[in-house]
């Protein structure tokens, strides 16, 4: 919108107009953005979780085959804050949420900055279902919060946030959107082209969508399912087609992740990467970790739906080549 | 060599023997996936677009082509004359190989023609250029509506986006690698 300085007295020669014009466009909706963070803190603290704060720069980031930390000295700047959390958890705090910065390498796009900011919450005693239900109750409140109602315009389309969501599992959903078998992807290695090019754009166009129970081998850190082993309970939360948050009830067997951040490196060397030291204080003190479930949200992208933005360039004041 | 990380929009690569331009590009990475670059690339020598998507670590031979200082002449028809700086030949491009760059082309804009062999098959523009608005919607006082962008016609007939208070007549610059508006000019 308009910043306030500029008058727009018709023949006036005398007006002001910013030079940095992109920035004093964003105004109204970095305004906005600093409401739906207020909201965001304001439901969690009324969950009764407790906000904290972990290093942004730490010894070693997840071993993960597509995640690229940047480094930092001889550490790196951290890719979530999904490590020192779990160490909370672990260490008795049941109910926790962090928003923080995140950094990413080489991840820059319309819907990718390399540094950008996540929110991440966590609880104890619930699995990766009661998350889903919490994501809903978050995304109307904060809806609320910045006047908007049940149904939003995004990407040239109303998506009504009523509940429930629709929920639909990966395997149905390469059932029903394409030709190809989960299996027969990734034996193709596929699964990451099918679901960008005929799964995403189809998600959350009408309500958002939950996608869940990925490939085991598609959830580093996630717990499998009990009743199937072939699957991890993770999920994914779409709508209008973009990916908004990634949330799974989180393994806490310490010997079984040693072996899958293993099976990450061994995966990122063959990739041509660098491989990363074991994360091993947090390896120590995972078996300590109660049941829990956790969840990472892009605040960019959450402020770029309710902002019906195009792109994530347009809810930040600045990106890299503004800089 | 360039990787997949190093796409953009105007890189120029090899494929298959034959100088493309990438016109259009798109990063994407579904959760805990790979890095996917979904293009466009428009072959320089037929001008046919082709859609391909590229993963990370894929890696790509640079186009090295020779570029000669040139001015733009003028048009006729959907041919775009130029002159060489250095020993003035005139030299003919079609519009289907200026792609986009048509949008920028005005009477003696300094450009690099880019050759391949002995063909010329395309223009590099400076990054910034200064065209007049011919057309476009004065700005409603007290209008309150979102819509914080209006269209306007440029000199070049090339139709783009400018913030409200842009005027019919005025100069304004263009970022020619992305066909926005970038500022406009006092005079």
């Amino acid at each position: 919108m308009i910043p306030e300085r500029v008058n727009f007295r018709k023949g006036s020669k005398s007006r002001f107009v910013a030079k940095n014009w992109p920035l004093a466009r964003r105004k109204e909706n970095l305004q906005q953005r600093a409401c739906l963070l207020r909201q965001i803190r304001e439901f969690f603290v009324g969950k009764g979780y407790v906000e904290v704060e972990t290093p942004h720069r730490i010894p070693t980031p997840a071993p993960e085959s597509h995640i690229d930390a940047i480094p930092s000295g001889p550490w790196f700047l951290h890719t979530s804050p999904e490590l020192c959390m779990k160490r909370m958890v672990a260490a008795g705090y049941e109910k926790i949420f962090q928003i923080c910065r995140c950094w990413r390498e080489k991840e820059r796009g319309s819907l990718h900055l390399p540094e950008f900011t996540l929110l991440e919450w966590y609880r104890t005693g619930g699995g990766y279902r009661s998350l889903m239900e919490e994501c809903e109750g978050l995304i109307q409140s904060v809806a609320k919060s910045i006047g908007l109602g049940q149904k939003i315009v995004f990407r040239g389309r109303e998506i009504d946030l009523s509940e429930p969501w629709e929920r639909i599992s990966v395997k149905e959903a390469f059932h029903g959107y394409t030709q190809t078998s989960v299996p027969e992807a990734l034996e193709r290695n596929l699964f990451d082209e099918i679901m960008v090019r005929d799964i995403e754009p189809r998600l959350g166009l009408e309500k958002p969508t939950f996608i869940y129970d990925y490939p085991a081998q598609r959830g580093a850190l996630a717990r499998l399912k009990p009743q199937d082993q072939t699957v991890a309970e993770r999920f994914e939360l779409y709508i209008g087609g973009l990916e908004l948050a990634n949330g799974f009830s989180e393994l806490v067997d310490a010997k079984e992740q040693r072996r899958r951040f293993h099976a990450e490196n061994e995966n990122r060397q063959s990739l041509g990467k660098c491989i990363y030291p074991m994360p091993d204080r947090f390896l120590e003190e995972l078996d300590e970790m109660p049941p829990a479930a956790g969840i990472a949200l892009g605040v960019d992208r959450l402020a770029m739906v309710f902002l019906n933005a195009e792109k994530i360039d347009e809810v930040v004041a600045f990106t890299p080549e503004e800089l | 060599m360039y990787t997949a990380s190093d796409l953009r929009k105007g890189l120029k690569v090899i494929i298959d023997g034959e100088p493309y331009i990438v016109t259009a590009f798109e990063f994407s990475k579904p959760g805990k996936g790979q890095a996917l670059y979904r293009t466009k690339l428009r072959n320089m020598i037929t001008g046919l677009s082709i859609d391909r998507t590229y993963r990370e670590g894929e890696t790509f031979e640079p186009a090295s082509l020779e570029e000669r200082a040139m001015q733009f002449l003028y048009k006729e028809g959907d041919h775009y004359h130029f002159m060489d700086n250095e020993n003035y030949e005139q030299i003919i491009i079609s519009e289907e190989s200026l792609g986009d760059a048509k949008n920028f082309l005005i009477e003696n804009l300094n450009v690099k023609v880019l050759m391949f062999g002995d063909r010329a098959i395309g223009v590099e523009l400076p990054n910034f250029v200064n065209l007049r608005v011919m057309k476009t919607e004065p700005w409603v006082r007290g209008d309150t509506s979102k819509a914080d962008f209006k269209p306007a016609t440029l000199e070049t007939g090339y139709v783009l986006r400018v913030p409200p208070f842009i005027e019919e007549g005025e100069l304004i610059t263009i970022d020619t690698r992305t066909g926005e508006f970038s500022k406009r000019v006092k005079e």
